[in-house]
């Protein structure tokens, strides 16, 4: 069972109150862009065996989006930060660093 | 003035603990910036309650205010005050960006008096219910089995949980089932 903290209410919500809203971090291409880059931002995912970053939304609770990291092996969750960042904090980047040196993501390492 | 059509009009049932719908609660839902000093006072000032910390229900002489969100409070008050509270804290929110909304119809309530009313909760939401966990006073929104919903507790015999209205039938049956007699599990 998955459990995440929910960075907005404080709740330690289990899977059942959460849904899932996909990877995070993805940068909108809309008009005016390339086809691959459009392309890009409607159908290209990571599906790592290991860490990822994601959106999740308490909804089940106080209905806030926020995102998480964690392994997707392992399922140990690094952390949950709030929806009103386009990057992960330094602060998950180096817990996830002293659990897995050398990793990266995207372009986050 | 004619009856209030609840959703269930008042029913109840007697289990592990009572369960029983209240009639015509007034409930107003609030969204604002808590932040912001004069969003605080013009809602406490009206409200005649204090600002509640996170995930806690503050309860004033005669109306409480519920911690829903970062964003977002519940007021519990008489029914038939609901509209006039409502139209003073519109009033007195013009100014900023905030949400005033009577829900009075919108909900369903219930309360749970007395006996095993925390294992009945336990059986229905994935919430630690031990007295450490979870004290008179919190508050939670989470599912209760396949609906949404918040409760609190009132009292260390008293439980109120609100849902919407549509689910009103689905949630008196689930908590009918949860308090069936003879179903003590006595963990809590
Ligand atoms: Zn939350």
């Amino acid at each position: 069972m998955l459990i995440l903290e929910c960075p907005y209410c404080g709740v330690k919500a289990e899977e059942t109150e959460l849904t899932a809203g996909g990877e995070a971090h993805l940068k909108r291409y809309g008009p005016g862009s390339s086809d691959d880059e459009f392309e890009g931002y409607l159908f290209t995912r990571e599906n790592p065996m290991g860490v990822h970053f994601e959106r999740w939304r308490h909804s089940n609770g106080c209905g806030k989006w926020f995102h998480a990291a964690r392994s997707t092996t392992t399922l140990e969750v690094f952390g949950t930060y709030s929806a009103q960042t386009t990057e992960p904090p330094q602060e998950i980047k180096d817990k996830i660093s002293a659990r897995h040196p050398g990793w990266s993501w995207r372009d986050q390492s | 003035m004619s009856d209030i059509a609840t959703s269930l009009n008042g029913a109840s049932f007697e289990g592990i603990t009572r369960v029983e719908e209240m009639r015509a609660q007034g409930m107003i839902t609030l969204r604002g910036d808590f932040a912001d000093p004069a969003f605080v006072s013009a809602v406490t000032g009206l409200v005649e309650a204090d600002m509640p910390g996170q995930r806690q229900v503050s309860t004033g002489a005669e109306r409480s205010i519920l911690w829903m969100s970062p964003d977002e409070l519940m007021v519990l008050c008489t029914y038939a005050e609901a509209p006039i509270l409502e139209a003073k804290l519109r009033d007195a929110l013009a100014d900023q960006h905030a949400l005033v909304a009577n829900v009075s119809d919108a909900r369903a309530c219930f309360e749970l008096v007395g006996g095993d009313l925390r294992e009945v909760l336990a059986k229905l939401a994935p919430v630690d219910m031990s007295p450490e966990a979870f004290a008179v006073g919190d508050l939670r929104r989470t599912r209760l089995a396949q609906v949404a919903g918040a409760f609190w507790l009132s009292s260390e015999d008293k439980a109120q949980i609100v849902c919407f209205r549509s689910v009103g039938e689905y949630m008196f049956n689930l908590l009918k089932t949860a308090a069936q007699p003879g179903s003590s599990v006595g963990f809590i």
